[in-house]
C-alpha cells in the first residue's frame, strides 16, 4: 500500500508524552534496520501510532528513494496470507513481503489467537530480521499484553525497541491545534485553542473532533468563536474553573506550569520558533542554513511565510537537480553544492553544463560486426572473452583488457562488441568506442574551452566504454587522471569497461599504477598474430569478397605464408586481384607464388621458397617450414 | 547566561532567593521541590549546618518540560543569610535572571530584613547590575505566625517596597504563596525576554571581569 503523504515527521507535534518515541522513530526512518530493530510503537488508539509509523516510511524513503517500504495493518496482512494459501501462491506472498528493506505493520493486536498467522509472522521476522530489514509495528497494548501470543513471537516483538505513545499534555494539545488551524488556513480568536486544550480528551483525534466542530461553528455561524463559548459548543460543562485551586496538593505545580507556559507563549517571538524549527529540521538533512541565521539575528520580523515557502521551494530545486546530477555523476551530486539553497543558480548552471551539452559519445562502427570476425588459436581467448561480455555485460571480465601488435583484428573485435551490445539492447545501450587518441583531443579541447564537466558527463553516462589503444595515454597525466575517475565511476556501476592495446599493462611505461592494477584486475587477453587454420579463412573471406570462386591451392599457398597482422593479409589479397588484372590471367595458386616470391616489391621477400632448389631450400631454416605442405608440417610450424 | 535560545530551543532561567538568615528561602525551595512530580525534579542540592541553616547554598534545578517548543529550565538559588557569608552571596548572585526577596514578617527582624536589602543592592552594585533593571519580586514570609509578633504587609511594604515591585504574603513552611511567588518572578523574568536587554547576560559579562 502506498504511504499516505500526510503523515510526516514535520507535522508531528513532539511533546512529553511522545518524545521518546518520536526520537526513535527518527533514528529508525534515519538509519533502517541498524538502530532499533524492531520498534513496537504502543498507545490508547487517536494517540498518533499510525502517523507516527508512516512517517518513519516517509524520512527513510526521503533519505533513500530506493529502497521498498510495504505498510499493512494486520488485517490486510492476514487477508494477503489467505489469499496466497487460497491461490497456493505464497512464493508471490513471500516475494512481496520477504524482499521489503522496511517492514510496517499497524494494529499487530490482532495477532492475538491466530496461530498459523503468528507462525508466518515469525518467519517472516526471522528473514527480515537476519537480513538487517527494519520492522516497525504498532498495537493498542504491548506485546506481552496481546493474548495467546507465541512465546517466540513476543522476544522477537520486544527485541529491538518497545516505545508507548502517551496522552499529549496541556502545551501538545495546543501546538496540535495550532497546527491543525494552520493547516486547515483557519483562525481563532486569542483563547480559543487554549481553552479547547483545557478539555481533557483523552486522544488526539477527539480533539481534533472538538476543532472540527469549532470550525464548523464559526464557518456556520459567521461570527467567532470566543473562548468562553468554547465549552458550550463541544458540550462540556461551562463553568469548569479554568486554574486548579493552589491548595490541591500536587496540582499546584501543574497550575504554575500551565500559567507559566501562557507567560513562555506571549513573550516568546513566536516566527523566531518556526524559523529555528525549520532551521534544525534542514540542518539535520545536511542543508545549509545561513539565509534562516541571518533572518533570525534581524531584530524586524521578516515576513516567515514568505522566507520559508522560499527557502523550501528552493531546497525541493536542489534536491531535483541533485537527483539530476547523480544520474550523471554520482561524486558530483555528493556535493556541497546541492546542499546550500543560496547555490541553486550554481547548481542550475553546473547540471545544466553536465546536461544540457552532453552528446554521446563516438560509438561503434556499424561495419566492423561480430558476424565478420573469424575466430582460430590465435585470438579465440579474446573473442570467447567477448562473447561473455556480450551475454552479461559488466558481470564477469571487467574490465577486459585486449592487447596484441597493431592489425591482429583488435579494433574490430572491439568495434564488434560495441555493435553487439548496442544491438541487443534495442539501441538501449549506450556504448562508446573510442580510441585513445580521440579521448585525449577531446579532453583537451574540453579543457580549452572549459566543458571539461560536460566532457566527463559524456563517458559517465555510458553503459559501456570501450577504449581503444590505450597505451597512448602512457606519460600524459591529466588524461589518466580523468580515465581513471571515469574508470571507477563506471566500474562501481557496474557498466563494461574494455581496453585494447598493443602492450600488456604492465609493459607500458609511463601508466600510472592505480590505472596499472585497474586494468590487470579484470581479464588480460593477448591476440597474437594470425594462426594458419585462421590465415586461411580469413584469405577464403578476402578472396571471395572480391568475387573470386574458391581456389583451394591458391588459400593453402597464400595461408602458408606467415603474416604479422590482419592488416597485411589485405594487403596481399588487394596486390594480387591488381596484378592479375594487370596481367590478364586469373588468379590463382601460381600465380601469385610467381607474383609474391618473384617480384620485387613483395612484402615478405625475405620468405621467398621454393621446393624444386633444394641448395636454395636448405639455405635457412624458416624457408623449409614455410614450404612443408602437409600436416605434419603445419603442426610443427603452429607449434614454433 | 543566555535566557532564551532559539537555536537549541532551550529555555534557562536562575532565580536567586536572597533575604536575611532564617527568613525561609531554603522552606520555599524544600516546598516547590515537594510540589513537583518525580520525573521533573532534579537532585536538590542543599549544604545545610546541623542547625538547619544553609552553610553556603541550595540548588534546585527544575526541569518544566517543553513549554511553547522550548525545553525550559529553572534552576532555583538560596543564598546563606548569615552576614559573614557575603562573598559567598555575592558569587551565587552571579548570573541571576531574577530575585526574590524573601523577608522575614516578624517585627523584630525588620531591621535585619533592611540590611539584607540593602547588601542586594549593594552586591548587585558590584556587578554593574542597575537594581531597577534586575527582575525583582517581594515575599513577605511567616505571614501565618500571631498577629502580635509580625509586622503587617502594609507596614513591611513601607520598610522594603519602595521600588513598588510585585509582592506577595507567604507561609512557605505550608506552602501558602510559594508558587504565587515563584510564578511572578517567572513572569517578570519571562517579560524581559520581550524587553530585549537580559540583565542576566550583563552580569554575566560584568562576571567574567
Amino acid at each position: 500500500m502506498d504511504l499516505d503523504p500526510r503523515y510526516r515527521f514535520e507535522n508531528y507535534i513532539v511533546g512529553g508524552a511522545n518524545r521518546l518515541a518520536v526520537s526513535a522513530a527518527r533514528a529508525v526512518g534515519q538509519s533502517p534496520g541498524t538502530s532499533y530493530n524492531p520498534l513496537f510503537i504502543y498507545s490508547s488508539s487517536g494517540l498518533g501510532k499510525t502517523h507516527l509509523m508512516l512517517a518513519i516510511g516517509h524520512l527513510a524513503r526521503q533519505l533513500n528513494p530506493a529502497i521498498t517500504v510495504e505498510y499493512v495493518t494486520l488485517e490486510e496482512f492476514v487477508e494477503e496470507l489467505n489469499h496466497a494459501i487460497g491461490d497456493s501462491a505464497m512464493e508471490l506472498f513471500k516475494q512481496r513481503f520477504h524482499m521489503v528493506d522496511m517492514l510496517l505493520l499497524d494494529d499487530v493486536q490482532f495477532l492475538a489467537g491466530r496461530k498459523e498467522t503468528q507462525s508466518e509472522m515469525l518467519r517472516l521476522f526471522n528473514t527480515l530480521q537476519r537480513a538487517g530489514k527494519q520492522v516497525v509495528l504498532t498495537s493498542d497494548r504491548p506485546p506481552a499484553e496481546i493474548a495467546d501470543l507465541d512465546e517466540r513471537l513476543i522476544t522477537r516483538l520486544t527485541g529491538g525497541l518497545v516505545v508507548d505513545v502517551g496522552t499529549p499534555d496541556y502545551e501538545t494539545r495546543v501546538a496540535i491545534l495550532r497546527s491543525k488551524c494552520e493547516e486547515r488556513g483557519v483562525q481563532f480568536e486569542p483563547g480559543v485553542l487554549d481553552e479547547v486544550a483545557r478539555i481533557n480528551f483523552t486522544n488526539v483525534r477527539e480533539l481534533q473532533g472538538a476543532l472540527n466542530r469549532l470550525i464548523a461553528c464559526q464557518t456556520l455561524e459567521e461570527a467567532p468563536v470566543t473562548a468562553r463559548s468554547v465549552r458550550e459548543l463541544l458540550g462540556e460543562k461551562p463553568d469548569t474553573p479554568l486554574l486548579v485551586p493552589a491548595a490541591a496538593r500536587g496540582q499546584e505545580f501543574a497550575s504554575f506550569l500551565s500559567d507559566l507556559s501562557e507567560v513562555v507563549a506571549q513573550h516568546i517571538d513566536s516566527w523566531r520558533v518556526r524559523v529555528v524549527e525549520a532551521m534544525t529540521y534542514w540542518h539535520q538533512l545536511g542543508y545549509v542554513t545561513l539565509v534562516l541565521d541571518r533572518a533570525l539575528e534581524a531584530t524586524e520580523e521578516p515576513d516567515v511565510d514568505v522566507l520559508l515557502s522560499r527557502y523550501e521551494a528552493s531546497i525541493r530545486r536542489l534536491k531535483e537537480l541533485e537527483q539530476e546530477a547523480a544520474k550523471i555523476d554520482p561524486h558530483l551530486a555528493a556535493s556541497e553544492l546541492f546542499h546550500d539553497p543560496e547555490r541553486v543558480g550554481e547548481a542550475e548552471l553546473v547540471l545544466a553544463r553536465l546536461v544540457g551539452g552532453a552528446e554521446p559519445p563516438p560509438g561503434p562502427d556499424p561495419a566492423l560486426s561480430r558476424a565478420e570476425l573469424e575466430v582460430g588459436a590465435s585470438n579465440q581467448l579474446a573473442v570467447h572473452a567477448v562473447d561473455t561480455i556480450i551475454d552479461e555485460p559488466g558481470k564477469k571480465y571487467n574490465p577486459l583488457y585486449i592487447y596484441g601488435p597493431s592489425g591482429v583484428g583488435k579494433t574490430h573485435l572491439l568495434h564488434a562488441l560495441g555493435n553487439e551490445l548496442v544491438g541487443q539492447s534495442g539501441g538501449a545501450f549506450t556504448v562508446a568506442v573510442v580510441n585513445a587518441e580521440q579521448f585525449i583531443d577531446e579532453l583537451i579541447a574540453a579543457l580549452q574551452d572549459e566543458t571539461i564537466e560536460k566532457w566527463r558527463a559524456r563517458y559517465r553516462m555510458v553503459d559501456a566504454l570501450i577504449l581503444d589503444d590505450v597505451d597512448r595515454c602512457a606519460g600524459k597525466e591529466r588524461s589518466q587522471e580523468e580515465l581513471f575517475h571515469i574508470f571507477n565511476s563506471l566500474f562501481y556501476n557496474g557498466r563494461q569497461i574494455v581496453f585494447a592495446s598493443t602492450q600488456a599493462p604492465k609493459s607500458i611505461e609511463g601508466l600510472e599504477e592505480r590505472l596499472r592494477s585497474r586494468f590487470e584486475g579484470g581479464l588480460v587477453v593477448e591476440i597474437q598474430p594470425p594462426d594458419h587454420a585462421l590465415r586461411e579463412k580469413l584469405y577464403a573471406r578476402y578472396l571471395s569478397a572480391a568475387g573470386e570462386r574458391m581456389d583451394r591451392p591458391l588459400v593453402d599457398f597464400l595461408a602458408s605464408r606467415s603474416v604479422a597482422s590482419v592488416a597485411e593479409m589485405k594487403a596481399v589479397v588487394d596486390r594480387l586481384l591488381k596484378a592479375a588484372v594487370v596481367v590478364g590471367v586469373p588468379l590463382n595458386a601460381s600465380f601469385a607464388r610467381k607474383e609474391l616470391e618473384g617480384g620485387a616489391t613483395a612484402p615478405v621477400t625475405s620468405r621467398q621458397t621454393n621446393g624444386r632448389d633444394a641448395d636454395v631450400f636448405f639455405l635457412d631454416e624458416e624457408k623449409i617450414l614455410w614450404d612443408w605442405p602437409d600436416v605434419t608440417g603445419r603442426a610443427i610450424e603452429e607449434f614454433r | 547566561m543566555s535566557l532564551v535560545n532559539y537555536a537549541t530551543r532551550e529555555i534557562t532561567c536562575k532565580i536567586v532567593y536572597y533575604g536575611p538568615g532564617r527568613s525561609g528561602k531554603t522552606t520555599n525551595l524544600h516546598y516547590i521541590y515537594e510540589q513537583v512530580p518525580g520525573d521533573r525534579k532534579g537532585q536538590m542540592v542543599s549544604l545545610a549546618t546541623q542547625t538547619d541553616r544553609t552553610l553556603f547554598f541550595d540548588f534546585l534545578p527544575l526541569d518544566l518540560g517543553t513549554i511553547s517548543g522550548f525545553s525550559t529550565r529553572f534552576q532555583l538559588y538560596t543564598v546563606p543569610g548569615q552576614v559573614y557569608y557575603q562573598a559567598t552571596r555575592k558569587l551565587v548572585l552571579h548570573g541571576a535572571d531574577g530575585v526574590v526577596f524573601v523577608a522575614d514578617s516578624q517585627a523584630r527582624q525588620l531591621a535585619e530584613n533592611i540590611e539584607s536589602m540593602q547588601d542586594l543592592h549593594a552586591n548587585l552594585a558590584e556587578y554593574d547590575i542597575d537594581v531597577r533593571t534586575m527582575p525583582l519580586v517581594l515575599q513577605y514570609n511567616k505571614q501565618d505566625l500571631p498577629r502580635t509578633l509580625i509586622s503587617t504587609v502594609p507596614e513591611l511594604e513601607d520598610a522594603l517596597n519602595f521600588r513598588e515591585v510585585p509582592s506577595f504574603a507567604a507561609d512557605a513552611l505550608h506552602g501558602t504563596g510559594v508558587f504565587e511567588t515563584l510564578r511572578g518572578i517567572a513572569g517578570l523574568v519571562l517579560k524581559r525576554l520581550s524587553a530585549g536587554s537580559a540583565p542576566a547576560s550583563a552580569a554575566a559579562a560584568a562576571g567574567g571581569r
